[in-house]
């Protein structure tokens, strides 16, 4: 570490160098475009430029039917596709009023908890890549690669799941699918211990990561910051523990919080949390309950394929939903849940017929994205790639 | 669970600490209130709408200290058209409240909150980008998803979903 020079410039001064980074950079984790201003090696001034992803997402939502909209929350943060069907469907079914039976939401804890594994893993491997970890890297894409084949298994596609409907499920889990998940989360924390073997000790790691980066608390929520990164400032917040959604109340965990709100900070919490994360797996998969996947409201959830083949009033449904979509009573709700990356919220707003009037996403990349400037202006250009990495940023989650 | 209608009287949701709060603070800028599916709005008078948030935010008992979401809705062709919607979280607490503001269509603007929390710096310029609401005090008031010499502010709801041919 060189120890910074004593005066830095101030932002505008002459004798300061604009330096673009991105929007095609390795290290920014997608089409972030950063300019930094910099004297030598220190950074002056930053500043995030997205938008390189915007593709309307809100604009088309309004043009779908409730349940077409489904699909294309996927492609909004397309590590954690369930994390965003939850949000929505939940915001969907609490302006319905409908109720969700119990294995449908175990099913979905369960899921979402799998989902938070794969992105972490992702977001674990690619920034310790950025810091010159190569082999970590490897390793937790080899997880990975165990977690799609489960999204494979339960819904048919690797990442872009759709899985989750408007008051259930889209299918029942195959079978041996349980079996295949207990193994995988037997064995699981023996490789989050192989990455904290590589990582947590790792002097060459701890030196990129200790004291770099800093985000005090009073920053951490006046800039919005979200999920692991306001937790590793010490503000102890966690949705899933605070206003449970989808039976999270059921579930005993922990939520990691440290203070430091340094690069490392992160890293701990996010490496507590693929702990927690295993646990609430296990405890999903012991305590599943038995039961339908879909909820009791043939107006809104589509039949079963079977009872359309003998069942007149199914196959009229089955049509009307296809064909009308189903109306949903004039409001508005604010769902936020706890999505790797922070608080991701939906705001839906209905107008009573069957195409939301307004969708919005309230994206935790794009708040945590704020923070970055903060993070970095005063510190070395290098540090900057720790930051990026340490906000564990997903452009189509930022741009929308 | 079946759906219990919207209570609307604001003597009645006077006990949520959000609404007793501004109401104890000035309560001609409370234009309406509602209750509906478990989440409280508030329609505040727009020219208000800076220091509403500021006694929110600095309010003793439950400090509104997050700003977890800004937005707009676009009621064309109705007036006011637009809706400006903030949803506040107390850390401390962990209650919630959704404040709105209506802005006429014809020159959008309403003063920015970015003093109150700097994290709304980005969310006003999305709102302004994709609706043409304009934020008075703003610090960098431009476009954030669409290139700088786009057309049109593409969620109104005049707007064509496929754009502009």
């Amino acid at each position: 570490m060189t120890p910074l020079p004593a005066t830095v410039a101030e932002p505008g001064q002459e004798g300061t160098l604009i330096l673009n980074m991105g929007p095609q950079h390795p290290s920014t984790h997608g089409v972030l475009r950063v300019v930094l201003e910099i004297e030598g090696e220190s950074v002056v001034r930053l500043r995030p430029e997205i938008g390189y992803l915007h593709t309307g997402i809100e604009k088309t939502c309004e043009a779908k039917f409730y349940q077409q909209v489904v699909p294309l929350t996927d492609r909004i943060d397309y590590l954690c596709p369930m994390t965003n069907n939850l949000a929505y469907c939940l915001a969907v079914e609490r302006l319905l009023g409908l109720e969700i039976p119990p294995k449908v939401q175990w099913i979905r804890v369960l899921m979402n908890e799998l989902t938070r594994i794969n992105s972490h893993l992702v977001w674990l491997g690619s920034s310790a890549m950025d810091l010159g970890a190569m082999t970590v890297f490897l390793y937790c894409f080899r997880e990975r690669e165990d977690v799609l084949r489960f999204f494979e298994a339960i819904s048919g596609q690797r990442m872009m799941s759709s899985y989750f409907r408007i008051g259930g499920l889209a299918l029942e889990p195959p079978l041996g699918f349980f079996e295949k998940v207990k193994k995988f989360a037997d064995r699981f924390p023996g490789n989050v211990d192989e990455y904290e073997g590589l990582l947590t000790g790792n002097p060459i790691f701890t030196r990129r990561t200790k004291g770099i980066a800093r985000l005090s608390a009073e920053d951490a929520i006046a800039l919005g910051a979200g999920g692991p990164t306001l937790r590793a400032s010490g503000v102890d917040i966690d949705l899933r523990r605070d206003a449970p959604y989808s039976g999270y109340e059921n579930f005993k965990f922990k939520v990691p919080v440290r203070t430091e709100g340094d690069v490392f900070a992160r890293y701990i919490c996010r490496v507590e949390e693929l702990r927690e994360s295993i646990g609430m797996v296990q405890q999903a998969l012991a305590g599943m309950p038995e039961g339908p996947i879909k909820a009791d409201a043939p107006k809104i959830v589509l039949p079963d394929r079977e009872r359309m083949k003998t069942q007149m009033e199914a196959l009229i449904y089955h049509f009307k939903i296809i064909t009308e979509g189903f109306g949903v009573p004039a409001g508005e709700v604010y769902q936020a849940v706890e999505s790797p990356r922070g608080e991701m919220g939906y705001y839906v707003v209905s107008d009573g017929t069957a195409k939301p009037y307004r969708v919005h996403m309230r994206g935790p990349s794009f708040a945590n994205l704020q923070a970055l400037a903060k993070m970095c202006e005063g510190g070395i250009i290098a540090d900057v790639v720790a930051a990026i990495g340490s906000i564990d940023i997903v452009l189509g989650d930022c741009d929308r | 669970m079946p759906l219990a209608p919207p209570i609307t009287n604001i003597e009645e949701l006077k006990s949520h600490p959000a609404l007793g709060c501004l109401v104890a603070w000035n309560a001609s800028v409370v234009q309406a209130a509602k209750f509906d599916r478990e989440e409280l709005t508030i329609w505040v008078e727009k020219d208000a709408i800076r220091e509403a948030c500021a006694i929110l935010r600095d309010s003793a008992d439950c400090p509104f200290n997050y700003l977890c979401d800004l937005t707009c809705v676009d009621w064309y062709p109705s007036e006011p058209r637009f809706e400006v919607v903030y949803h506040l979280l107390s850390i401390a607490t962990k209650e919630r409240v959704r404040l709105k503001a209506r802005l006429d269509g014809s020159s959008p603007a309403i003063e920015s909150v970015t003093s109150v929390w700097p994290s709304a710096n980005f969310y006003e310029r999305e709102v302004f980008d994709l609706f043409g609401v304009r934020f008075t005090g703003h610090p960098n008031l431009e476009r954030i998803m669409m290139p700088d010499d786009w057309e049109g502010h593409p969620l109104r709801k005049d707007y064509p979903v496929e754009g502009y041919r």
